[in-house]
């Protein structure tokens, strides 16, 4: 009789219903968390897991690294390049997605493909494409006459060998990234543009107000808070993630031309079982996690208050 | 009259841009997964189109001498699996935050939405350690285990809004009829958030199918590959692609995953952009 009592009230119930979340979630997430810190000022390796702690060693030890360094430039590169054309497009295929037109469900699950399909699926279709051989966009050039011929835009060669030169390959992890990220930032701009009511645009269009003077003086300030949480997480999501690279270049073409962090981190600390080299680079994500962290936290404070 | 015709072949024209750069790498799946050997195989032959008579050899190979087919079922098993314990674990905590837990629920609400944005190659070494800890190397169990970590958190929060859509006095009436609170929950306030239910299985299930860097980083075993590392690390041996296979592969396993995420499409992103603490 006590017990179904107990479970009447609510200080009780409501910590009840909570507990199994937040278990696991402190031992999956809070947990790991923590470790990866503690990795990273020790000496811990896959072989010998009686780790010392070394403060600062590994830190300065990857910052020495030139591997390390031009990984983080190219995460920098990578990020900043995909989310600037991001962000450009995804305004330009907003405007073209509001409108009414036939077959717009199927062209709409077209368009979103590259974001709903598995990725990692999605970029094995471009590891064709840019083909070393049989690369369907280079027979397109040779048969434009911009590749292949003595005198062609491109060079005489009969190939580009996308994935095999440093700055094509960059380029081509940098499209794809775009490619599998423009549908997202699409869809949270047209969820963000269908919540601005219309009669705010219909007026400043009576008063005479011309497209990019509505854009920019209308829509883009109203769509601010959309378009910040859609540039912080695109960017937490670019600057992270690693499986593009990994199935396109796996880091290469020799000489770590397109590794980024999260492949650099992924290399050392499982491929090569360096846990503590490995979560010290990892540890890199955190400024611009904290960073997000902070202006979520003040989002949903405003959220409180208003 | 022009302008008009002028401005409609500027959007047509848009649209037709964005849609061959999204849909591009499919459509050559399509079209190089019924290619014969050796038309593939050809530099001078057209890749956009079947210059010989359409074949199905390499989707023979792909599902009878490959491991194409365990993958598929590797990844459902364990989307299962996660499925069933991200309902378990976020259901009565988002109904917790949502209806009992008052001020404080707010915090911890967001305190779980900010682990959702802990990325995972921020955890995934540490996590490794966790996985050979366990003795699950190798098996899908420590996928089972690992991936409710992105699936709760997001799902709880999207839940989380859906309770708090359902008017309360629906409940309270069902206490002032002499329901226990928990009777209240399991009769009324269940059956009234199956579509939110249902939000999220596809989302987690799609989620679990999208995942890639843990089961990168947990599995070697080629029997126990989730469909994603399978076909990016089985089916090149070496320097040889086995491309028709490798492109009628990831096509068929795709198509069916956008789909169902493609349903649930416009919940997913509210519950992203969190357009629901902003209101």
């Amino acid at each position: 009789m006590r017990m179904p009592r107990l479970f009447e009230r609510e200080t009780v119930l409501a910590p009840l219903m909570l507990v199994p979340v937040a278990l696991y979630m402190l031992l999956l997430v809070g947990f790991p968390f923590l470790m990866a810190f503690v990795y990273s000022f020790s000496n811990v390796t896959v072989g010998n897991p009686e780790f010392h702690m070394t403060g600062f060693g590994n830190f300065s030890a990857v910052l020495r690294d030139p591997v390390f360094l031009k990984s983080l430039l190219n995460t920098c590169i990578f990020t900043f390049t995909s989310i600037g054309l991001v962000l450009v497009l995804s305004n330009m295929l907003t405007e073209l997605l509001m409108r009414e037109f036939r077959f717009k469900w199927l062209i709409r699950f077209l368009i979103m493909l590259p974001w709903t399909a598995p990725i990692a699926l999605g970029t094995i279709g471009y590891l064709w494409f840019l083909d070393s051989v049989f690369s369907p966009l280079d027979w397109l050039l040779r048969s434009w006459g911009l590749l292949g011929k003595p005198q062609a835009l491109l060079g005489p060669m009969s190939n580009l060998y996308w994935l095999g030169r440093p700055g094509l390959a960059m380029a081509s992890v940098i499209v794809v990234h775009i490619w599998r990220l423009l549908p997202l930032a699409t869809m949270i701009r047209i969820a963000g543009m269908n919540s601005i009511p219309r009669e705010v645009i219909e007026a400043a269009q009576v008063d005479g107000a011309g497209y990019y003077r509505r854009l920019f003086h209308i829509v883009l300030p109203l769509l601010l808070p959309v378009i910040s949480v859609t540039v912080l997480f695109s960017t937490l999501f670019t600057f992270t993630d690693m499986t593009v690279v990994w199935v396109l270049t796996k880091g290469g073409p020799p000489d770590n031309s397109t590794q980024v962090l999260a492949s650099l981190a992924f290399l050392k600390g499982i491929q090569g079982g360096d846990l503590a080299q490995g979560a010290a680079v990892s540890l890199f994500f955190f400024p611009v996690l904290a960073g997000l962290a902070a202006v979520v936290l003040r989002l949903a404070k405003k959220a409180v208050v208003t | 009259m022009l302008k008009k015709i002028f401005s409609k072949s500027y959007f047509y024209g848009g649209l037709g841009v964005f849609l061959v750069f999204s849909a591009a790498p499919f459509y050559i799946m399509l079209i190089t997964m019924f290619k014969r050997s050796h038309d593939l195989f050809g530099p001078t032959n057209n890749p956009f189109w079947l210059n010989e008579a359409p074949t199905l050899e390499h989707l023979d190979l792909l599902f009878n001498q490959t491991l194409f087919p365990r993958f598929l079922l590797n990844t459902f098993l364990v989307g299962l699996a996660v499925v069933v314990i991200t309902v378990l674990l976020a259901v009565p905590a988002a109904i917790s935050l949502a209806r009992l837990a008052g001020r404080w629920g707010e915090s911890v609400g967001i305190g779980i939405f900010l682990t959702y944005l802990i990325p995972p190659t921020l955890l995934f070494i540490p996590l490794s350690r966790v996985v050979s800890f366990l003795g699950l190397q190798n098996s899908l169990w420590s996928l089972v285990l690992v991936y409710p970590t992105f699936t709760v958190p997001f799902c709880t929060w999207l839940l989380m809004s859906f309770f708090k859509s359902i008017p309360k006095d629906i409940e309270e009436q069902a206490l002032v009829d002499g329901c226990s609170r928990i009777g209240a929950m399991a009769r009324v306030l269940l059956p009234l958030s199956v579509p939110g239910i249902i939000t999220v299985v596809v989302f987690s299930f799609t989620l679990v199918a999208h995942e890639y860097i843990y089961a990168l980083s947990f599995i070697q075993d080629s029997a126990n590959k989730t469909i994603g590392i399978g076909m990016t690390t089985e089916l090149v041996r070496g320097d040889v692609f086995y491309w028709g296979a490798l492109m009628g592969g990831a096509l068929i396993a795709s198509i069916p995953v956008a789909v169902l995420y493609t349903i649930f499409l416009d919940r997913i992103i509210s519950g992203m952009t969190m357009s629901d603490v902003r209101r």
